[in-house]
């Protein structure tokens, strides 16, 4: 496959958050699975899920967006071991392992009205009986294509790297109602 | 704002979908046989009744995938959705409000 340690790398679009409503995340590496047919364990990622649920820890987890689609989300710089193990895991079957990690911008929104800031966007029921803690989806805000994940505390909305001053932006200004 | 049934998603917002058009119309097995107006009939012409209509939809901001729904073009109400290779169905209700 690629190889990416040797990928060109730009700067971080957006600098990392120092807490608040709205807040950038640090980088992280991130993969797109197509797979189909599969339930069970791969690389230390849950894959069992229904779809639109997310699997696993705020910082490393698996979120099934897709009958045969997951984005896997895990801290910078373990994405080449991920990588293997995945690898190892599904030898003999047909998938697709794409590293997207510089492709997309993690913001995490957090507060008693984070579903409120969300929603001022996206046209989506954010309500802990609808889209309770495990829940993630892909979804529109505003004009931009975001996934929108609900792991931990809080929300984090991943969204492309060339969206994410639009994204950052919007979720900011929301976020001045309530701050 | 317009719910639409994803048969894989459940109800989501209409900005979510791109509409593709009347679904079932199958490619004719084979083109060679046809003569230019049978073929232009296949390429360009489609039913636009007014009721109950089947229409090809994409869930591109969710799931990605495409499906058949049955819309009334008049109420612009959703009366079912299906997924894709599986033959319309019957009507829950005639006319369907």
């Amino acid at each position: 496959m690629l190889d990416t340690p040797k990928a060109a790398r730009r700067t971080p679009v957006l600098p990392v958050g120092k807490g608040g409503i709205v807040s950038p995340l640090p980088p992280a590496d991130r993969f797109v699975l197509r797979l189909k047919g599969f339930s069970g364990t791969a690389g230390g990622f849950d894959l069992s899920g229904a779809l639109n649920t997310a699997h696993g820890m705020a910082e490393r987890f698996a979120a099934r967006l897709g009958p045969d689609e997951w984005l896997l989300v895990l801290p910078e710089g373990e994405g080449a071991a991920a990588q293997a193990a995945l690898e190892a895991d599904l030898v003999g079957r047909f998938f697709s392992l794409v590293a997207v990690g510089h492709r997309n911008v993690g913001i995490a929104v957090t507060g008693p009205h984070a579903a409120d800031v969300l929603n001022a966007g996206i046209a989506l029921d954010l309500s802990d009986a609808a889209f309770p803690q495990g829940s993630a989806t892909r979804t529109l805000l505003g004009k931009a294509d975001v996934v929108v994940v609900r792991l931990g505390s809080g929300f984090r909305v991943e969204c492309w790297r060339s969206f994410a001053p639009y994204v950052s932006g919007f979720l900011t200004e929301v976020a001045q109602e309530f701050a | 704002m317009l719910l639409v049934p994803c048969p894989y998603c459940g109800p989501r917002p209409e900005v979510e979908f791109h509409c593709g058009g009347e679904a079932h119309i199958a490619r004719p097995a084979d083109p060679n046989a046809l003569d230019d107006a049978q073929w232009a009939e296949y390429l360009f012409v489609r039913t636009s009744n007014k009721g109950v209509h089947a229409e090809r939809w994409l869930h591109s901001h969710g799931c990605g995938r495409w499906f058949n729904a049955l819309r009334n073009t008049v109420s612009d109400s959703f009366l079912a959705s299906y997924e894709m290779g599986q033959p319309r169905p019957a009507l829950p209700t005639e006319g369907g409000k």
